[in-house]
């Protein structure tokens, strides 16, 4: 298992790296550079080749690549190109508050997803399953900023139960985010539970049809035994990877329901960036994200691993 | 019997609601009683309802089923109408269920420890502290090596062998009066099974429990059955003493499912039973057997027969019990088929090895080390036109995973394949030129998974037409007639799908696959092991047939002996991917033989009551073979000493091409045969 492990890792790491590239390749490839987005207008003659001689812009592009690369290793992504600030400062923020949000969303819509799923499969084709399983896909099927705007206008507006939109700044500390975040968590949530929950429903369904079930059932275990002891772990392995995904995608940074909510989170940034045309921190967030699916994706294969007994020991070798 | 019955089972019908909203039955008016110590056969084609049946025993129903009327009287009370609580009580406790694949029985998360455990728990007295030690003590009784480490395995850690009898283990943890045994041993291996049979056996004797067997197989029957109920098409046909149903049926579908069994005594194929069971909800005005009937009359045809006492103590549901005794059920008459002497060769293996454990990316930077033995090893065989050449062996003996490189699907680690004329075949069927393709042919064990499901049987056969004929039109629909005709199918089977065919016929139409691309040499890999015993006499009927006509060399692969016996014109016996035996089938099967083909030989289960299997005491299944000398050295009861374990033994040469290997000289192994 532990070469198994390394393999994984080696393949992550080749993945970030080819998304590093390409990435770096793609910025290349755009007219302009840092410095005809910082004088903007006055980006021509003696200016424009101060500017880059000041920025280092004419060493080859290797040689650029290079020192990108090895400062982003050590967690130094430059400076931004307009502000001159400090990416790592800025997108670390960013970072831990789309990390605070994503956790919010997480920690109710894990649990929520399973537990419905769960319940839609073991009564399956009941008034349960029809009313969980078709209210997970309208659920899913309203876009985001619709949602959003709907529960704007009835929490906030009409009840008043907590603010609409995010005024705290980026950088302060994580509890002054609570009240604020609440809308913008559950929209996610909502979201992210009709993938689960519809995954560990089928998955549910098919466990509780196999042999080993009937087995438990013909040895007298008591339903709720059954379910627990026997069906469960063997019908949440296949959720792990939708799971997984799941994950990823939050600590991706949500752009829609960010910026619906004025979020000071990865993906407002990444909007900012892009509409500022600041190349470096677009990079940044780029490789950030890149290295989240990665580094997901790799904990739900060694989690998937871990659960299955089945594929534990077909990896070390005794079938 | 005087005593009261344990299990009284009266009338019950059990249906499902079909699409059209009517209730199906599955089950009809079933009476079924046993009593403490007595042990009854539940025999039938599959779809039958036997295993149903088994299963509502325990008040258990699959989902979908519902009883439409009798009872199931355990202890006094309709299990049927006791609460969730009483029959998790009773299931596992008193009544304990065997199922047919434990493999898929056993909840592949938990190790085995722990589902012991859960089962003591539930069902016995014993304080938890002294569960392990009584869980160790129930692996031995069913005699499994090393429990204490038994239990720390997961399911899929075991033998198909080993996962029997743990689930065996499980179902004891309860002491239970009753043990259900749905199709217990079907799917082992023929020493496995009879080892287990003789576990249950003794078990049974010396707890003096009552023992329902569900099976297909009546060898199975014979051996461990005092009573055996007959169904067919959810109802009882025949019901009496085992000897007397085995000897003297006094039903036709039982003299039909006897006459197709293959027997290795017979040199003819066995009689095929033609057609098939109605299917749930059809017509039940008259006997349900009629249209398949020899006997049958229109007085048949017309009222529904009663069970009447047939003599010898049985009740058969005929009306015309006395006529049965004349129906002749001799073997079908059929000759085998012989492959002429000295015909060109068709196939050569020569030399080869194949490895499942390929270094991976890593491996190959890594020092060298000594893999583990080859799975297979220094396979050489010479097949001639026109020969049908058996492989026998366990599972793991490689015997697929030979059919498997000769298709192309695992290249050989070492060794070449060469046809007839001389063409060397490139290892990976993907290198192969189509001519090359087309001249071998597979047919899989299971046509369920080797026949697209949403391909029509046109589309199916269409295939190689076009693809090695270049057929299109209706030049392409004439063909596929034709190959349906070839395996006794008619031109509407075209546009069905797998779906809408019966097992028998769904394999007909992956013979007529094979077929259509006029092979010269046709690889089958346990073709008949997922069909009934009826249906698996008429394909065999039919691999003859196609035999003589075509003039196709056929590599035939079972586990079961007797169907090889049945078909081949030569046998190679492999013992862990090694050859030990080879020549033609009528020697093999006689003495002598290498010690190995005695024990597949002599665990072979016979539908005969007088017939007992010779087994040795202390025989298991190995998962791998040894590093040198003799693959068979471990397990072999005639073992001569240091000599096996480390020199691979010599070709011995005996008249007709038939060659043993093995250190004991032909003329001891006489002395050893069976006798």
């Amino acid at each position: 298992m532990i070469p198994l492990l390394f393999r994984r890792l080696a393949l992550g790491f080749v993945t970030v790296w080819l998304v590093s590239v390409i990435i770096f390749l793609g910025v290349e490839a755009l007219p302009g550079d840092a410095c005809t987005a910082v004088l903007e207008r006055d980006a021509h003659g003696e200016a424009l080749a101060k500017c880059r001689t000041d920025m280092g812009l004419n060493a080859p592009a290797l040689a650029r690549y290079a020192d990108w690369a090895g400062a982003a290793l050590q967690g130094d992504f430059g400076v931004s190109a307009n502000g001159q600030e400090s990416i790592s400062q800025i997108v670390g923020y960013r970072v831990r508050n789309s990390l605070l949000l994503a956790t919010g969303a997480l920690s109710v819509g894990i649990p929520l997803s399973i537990f419905l799923g769960t319940m839609a499969g073991l009564w399956r084709d009941s008034w349960i399953d029809i009313l969980f399983s078709s209210g997970a896909i309208f659920a899913m099927t309203i876009p985001e900023f619709v949602a959003a705007t709907i529960l704007i206008l009835l929490f906030a507006i009409w009840l008043g139960w907590v603010p609409a939109i995010v005024l705290t700044p980026a950088d302060a500390p994580p509890l002054e985010f609570f009240p604020e975040f609440v809308l913008a968590a559950v929209v996610l949530t909502m979201i992210m539970i009709a993938h689960i929950m519809r995954m560990v429903r089928s998955s549910v369904i098919d466990v509780m049809a196999s042999d080993y079930v009937q087995m438990a059932t013909l040895k007298g275990v008591p339903y709720w035994q059954i379910v627990f002891r026997h069906a469960l772990p063997n019908a949440l392995l296949p959720a792990i990877n939708v799971i997984a995904l799941t994950v990823a995608w939050l600590l991706g940074g949500v752009v829609v329901v960010e910026v619906v909510f004025n979020y000071p989170g990865l993906g407002r940034l990444l909007i900012d960036a892009i509409s500022d045309r600041d190349l470096p921190v677009v990079q940044a967030i780029t490789m950030i994200v890149a290295a989240t699916y990665v580094g997901v994706n790799l904990v739900a294969d060694i989690l998937g691993l871990l659960l299955n007994p089945r594929l534990r020991s077909h990896h070390m070798g005794h079938r | 019997m005087t005593t009261q019955p344990l299990i009284d089972i009266r009338g019950l019908c059990v249906g499902f609601r079909g699409r059209s909203g009517s209730m199906l039955p599955v089950l009809h008016g079933i009476d079924l009683q046993v009593c403490r110590g007595e042990s009854i056969g539940i025999v039938g084609e599959s779809g039958s309802g036997k295993s149903t049946l088994a299963l509502a025993a325990m008040g258990y129903l699959k989902h979908g089923l519902q009883r439409i009327s009798g009872e199931v009287i355990y202890n006094g009370a309709d299990m049927f109408t006791r609460t969730a609580a009483e029959l998790a009580r009773i299931r596992g406790g008193q009544l304990g269920l065997i199922p047919q694949n434990s493999g898929q029985a056993l909840t592949p998360t938990l190790r085995i420890g722990r589902q012991l455990d859960e089962a003591l728990r539930l069902h016995c007295a014993l304080p938890a502290g002294a569960h392990t030690a009584r869980a160790i003590d129930l692996l031995t009784q069913v005699r499994l090596p090393d429990p204490a480490a038994i239990l720390r395995r997961y399911p899929h850690e075991l033998s198909g062998g080993q996962q029997q009898r743990v689930a065996i283990a499980m179902a004891l943890a309860g002491e239970p009066d009753a043990l259900l045994l749905d199709e217990p041993t079907t799917g082992l291996d023929v020493t496995t099974q009879a080892h287990i049979l003789e576990l249950l056996r003794d078990l049974a004797r010396t707890r003096n429990m009552a023992m329902v067997y569900v099976s297909h197989d009546l060898g199975v029957i014979a051996r461990v059955c005092d009573r055996v109920q007959v169904l067919y098409a959810g109802e009882t046909v025949l019901e009496g003493p085992t000897r007397a149903v085995l000897k003297t049926p006094a039903h036709p579908y039982a003299r039909g499912l006897l006459a197709s069994i293959p027997r290795l005594g017979e040199s003819t194929l066995p009689r095929a039973l033609e057609g098939r069971p109605p299917s749930p909800g059809s017509d039940r005005t008259g006997c349900a057997f009629a249209p398949r009937c020899a006997l049958a009359t229109d007085h048949c045809r017309a009222i529904h027969p009663p069970m009447v006492q047939g003599g010898t103590g049985q009740e058969s549901r005929c009306l015309y019990p006395e006529q049965i005794a004349q129906m002749d059920m001799s073997g079908s008459g059929a000759p085998l088929s012989c492959c002429p002497r000295n015909s060109p060769l068709a196939l050569a293996l020569d030399t080869i090895a194949i490895r499942y454990d390929r270094p991976g990316s890593f491996a190959r930077f890594m020092p060298a080390r000594p893999g583990p033995p080859a799975t297979v090893d220094d396979i050489t065989l010479t097949i001639p036109q026109g020969e049908t050449l058996g492989l026998v062996g366990e599972s793991g003996s490689g015997k697929s995973t030979i059919l498997k490189t000769i298709a192309g699907l695992l290249p050989p680690a070492q060794g070449r394949i060469t046809l007839g004329d001389g063409t060397a075949l490139a290892p990976r069927v993907d290198k192969r030129p189509p001519d090359q393709l087309r001249r071998i042919q597979m047919v899989f064990q299971n046509p369920d998974e080797s026949l697209n499901p949403r391909h029509s049987v046109a589309d199916i056969l269409a295939q190689p037409l076009s693809l090695y004929f270049g057929l299109a039109g209706p030049e392409l629909r004439r063909r596929a007639t034709e190959a349906l005709e070839t395996v006794r199918l008619g031109a509407h089977y075209l546009d069905r799908r797998p779906g809408q065919l019966s097992g028998g016929e769904k394999q007909r139409v992956a013979i007529a696959r094979a077929f259509a691309a006029a092979p010269e040499i046709v690889l089958c890999d346990e073709i008949t092991s997922a069909l009934d015993v009826s249906v698996q006499a008429a394909v065999l009927e039919l691999l003859n047939d196609l035999k003589a006509r075509h003039k196709t060399t056929f590599v035939f692969v079972s586990h079961d002996l007797t169907v090889v016996h049945a078909l081949s014109d030569r046998v190679a016996v492999l013992y862990q991917g090694r050859l030990c035996e080879i020549g033609p089938s009528a020697t093999v099967y006689a003495a002598p033989s290498h010690p190995y083909t005695e024990v597949l030989l002599n665990a072979v289960l016979e539908p005969d009551p007088d017939h007992a299997p010779h087994l040795l005491t202390a025989d298991v299944a190995e998962l791998s073979p040894p590093a040198c000398g003799c693959p068979f050295q471990r397990r072999c009861p005639v073992k001569l000493g240091q000599r096996c374990d480390t020199d691979t033994p010599p070709w011995q040469k005996g008249a007709d091409g038939h060659a043993i290997r093995c250190h004991i000289p032909l003329s001891e192994l006489n002395k050893t045969g069976r006798g």
